[in-house]
């Protein structure tokens, strides 16, 4: 759930209809890197690469984060999962704070998060079997060892999809959607609550993406897991989420269930990515806004509204006053001062 | 878990591992240049373990009735000019040539890795005093460097062990810490860090194998420089001490005043050099081809 920064956490949970009870929160969380030149490594700038982003993810819950490259989306993703120090927020994972916990205290909480990456090919271990990579979390946890691991590796291996034959495979004797199924396996190890998903089909044939997208929403199903789930290609995000947040220069500009995303975008923004979703049918005509121009970069931001510079309906007051996430019904914000007021 | 398993690196590239002989056919069949290089390895490896046995003649006794004979069926290659028998100082001369390389070579890597490791994975200000250090020394030629060394520690067999190990770390670690500083921004490297394993575990379980490929080549490609390095030293009289048989000094001792009388007292010992070194390369090719499951068909 998407929030303004000014809204407390009953009002989160309270809403209709998203009773879930969350698993992980972000709470106005920053994430700048500094900008450094010179031989003295002076910071001359900062990136906003996330700028004050607050949302929830529920219980079996999918959070679907969409924008384009470079609006800060894998940083998120790191950012929550404390592969990057925020610079500031807070995240709470199942109720506790674990943004500033230290790296042996973090380590517990780690089991209850895990994530999926994008390029299947980087991300396993080229030395490892895929067994090992499989069983490699069990074991750094002390859950299981020797033959307890080998089973439970087995019954992973099982639940994704490969066979048991290929555990002593290595990653490039795999196509790439089975390599993301190690992944995803080498995710579940952990018994997670949440999954943390960086563009996990992005890389892979449109064929094998519908594959990866029903495995993962199968052990949704089954296994009660919550997913952060991050695209930047819409027809994939509206398969697999619940609720969609749109991303645009490290901000959050709009957030709604799926459905009223869709039939009813408010923000600008989001209205252009949605005219930009390929549709089947050739003889459908469509009236597209598609946007003119680049991202603006995140070092130097628009002053005002961010968008204001490639949005169509832009007016003076974009480029002076700073929108705020508001909600305008309930469970959809948008961050937009033409649409709110 | 990734250790260095050859064992499970011949089962994934097809061999058949179940006889002891499956693997060595698999290598031989799949690679012939490198079984080539090994068969002389072994030619080296074989000479220096059973040196006694292979000559008749005492590498360090002179006989002044075979001083500068010509390679005939007594003497094969010949004597130099204190009659000793040149077959027998070249086979008891891969002894200490072994001896020097592979000391030195493990040695000399053992540090390097230690320090590209550290240095490449942490950061910080290790690696910026370490890296400026690595720098200094090698802003001198490799050999020049071994022969202050050597100077500096006086010719003995381990102070040329330990000067060639020295000359050896800098490029070691270098490579190292390259191939490290790549390796740490992986995915697979981030994925391990999401699972929760520590940061040593990581460098030594994720890192540190994948860098098994260019030390192989390196340490065998260095292992081809001792020799040479050694040889030079002891050309230069701060290698190994008379009356020890060095590959080198032997070379030396007749370069200048046999070459035109007694040539055989300069090719043989220079074969011997070049044999080896062109066996080692091959030998180090080939392994890193089967080492790298990338590069497997």
């Amino acid at each position: 759930m998407v929030e303004a920064a000014t809204m407390d956490r009953a009002a989160v949970t309270a809403r209709p209809g998203h009773n879930r009870p969350p698993v992980i929160e972000a709470i106005n969380l920053k994430k700048h890197f500094p900008v450094k030149k010179g031989i003295l490594r002076r910071t001359v700038g900062q990136v906003y690469a996330v700028d004050d982003i607050t949302f929830s993810v529920g219980e079996g819950e999918t959070l679907g984060l969409v924008g384009e490259s470079g609006c800060g989306k894998s940083t998120v993703a790191r950012t929550v999962l404390r592969l990057i120090e925020p610079t500031a927020g807070t995240i709470r994972l199942d109720g506790h704070d674990v943004t500033r916990l230290g790296k042996a205290e973090l380590r517990p909480y780690r089991r209850q998060m895990q994530m999926i990456f994008q390029d299947p090919f980087s991300s396993l271990n080229p030395r490892m079997s895929a067994g090992d990579i499989v069983g490699e979390p069990l074991q750094v946890h002390g859950l299981a060892s020797g033959k307890e691991k080998h089973e439970q590796v087995c019954e992973i291996f099982d639940q994704v999809g490969l066979r048991r034959s290929q555990m002593n495979a290595f990653p490039h004797e795999f196509s790439g959607g089975q390599r993301q199924r190690i992944s995803i396996a080498r995710a579940l190890a952990l018994n997670p609550k949440l999954i943390v998903a960086d563009e996990p089909v992005s890389a892979l044939d449109v064929s094998i993406q519908a594959q990866v997208i029903n495995l993962m929403m199968d052990l949704q199903r089954e296994k009660g897991l919550s997913y952060l789930f991050i695209a930047h290609d819409l027809a994939v995000v509206e398969h697999i989420s619940h609720r969609i947040a749109v991303m645009y220069l490290g901000k959050i500009v709009e957030y709604a269930d799926k459905r009223t995303l869709f039939t009813n975008p408010q923000h600008p923004y989001t209205e252009a990515l949605l005219s930009a979703v390929p549709v089947p049918n050739p003889k459908l005509k469509r009236a597209k806004r598609l946007l003119q121009g680049d991202v603006p970069s995140p070092i130097n931001p628009p002053s005002g509204c961010a968008f204001h510079t490639r949005c169509p309906y832009a007016e003076a007051r974009c480029k002076v006053d700073t929108p705020k996430l508001v909600e305008i019904s309930p469970g959809h914000g948008v961050s937009c001062l033409l649409r709110t007021n | 878990m990734s250790t260095i398993d050859f064992q499970t690196e011949l089962t994934a590239a097809g061999a058949n591992v179940k006889s002891r002989w499956g693997a060595v056919r698999f290598f031989v069949r799949r690679y012939p240049l490198g079984a080539g290089g090994a068969v002389i390895i072994a030619m080296m490896v074989f000479a220096a373990l059973f040196a006694p046995y292979i000559t008749m003649y005492d590498p360090l006794s002179t006989n002044a009735a075979a001083s500068l004979a010509r390679p005939s069926a007594a003497h094969w290659l010949g004597c130099d000019f204190m009659g000793r028998d040149l077959f027998a100082r070249i086979v008891y001369g891969a002894r200490l040539s072994l001896i020097v390389a592979v000391c030195s070579v493990t040695l000399g890597c053992t540090v390097g890795v230690s320090i590209g490791l550290l240095g490449g994975y942490l950061g910080g200000w290790f690696d910026l005093i370490t890296q400026r250090f690595l720098e200094m020394m090698q802003s001198l030629p490799l050999l020049v460097m071994a022969i202050v060394m050597a100077a500096a520690l006086g010719p003995s067999l381990p102070n040329t062990i330990l000067a060639i190990a020295f000359v050896l770390v800098p490029t070691v670690a270098r490579v190292i810490r390259a191939n490290v500083l790549s390796l740490r921004e992986r995915p697979f490297v981030e994925a391990a860090k999401a699972i929760g394993m520590s940061e040593r575990r990581i460098a030594i379980r994720h890192v540190l194998p994948n860098t098994l490929a260019p030390l192989i080549v390196l340490a065998t490609a260095q292992f081809g420089s001792t020799i040479l390095i050694e040889a030079a030293l002891s050309f230069l009289g701060l290698g190994v001490p008379e009356p020890h048989p060095s590959w080198g000094r032997m070379l030396s001792e007749s370069a200048a005043e046999y070459v035109r009388t007694a040539p055989w007292l300069v090719i043989f010992p220079g074969l011997a050099i070049s044999f080896v070194v062109f066996g080692i390369n091959l030998l180090g090719d080939a392994l890193r081809d089967m080492l790298d499951p990338r590069q497997r068909s």
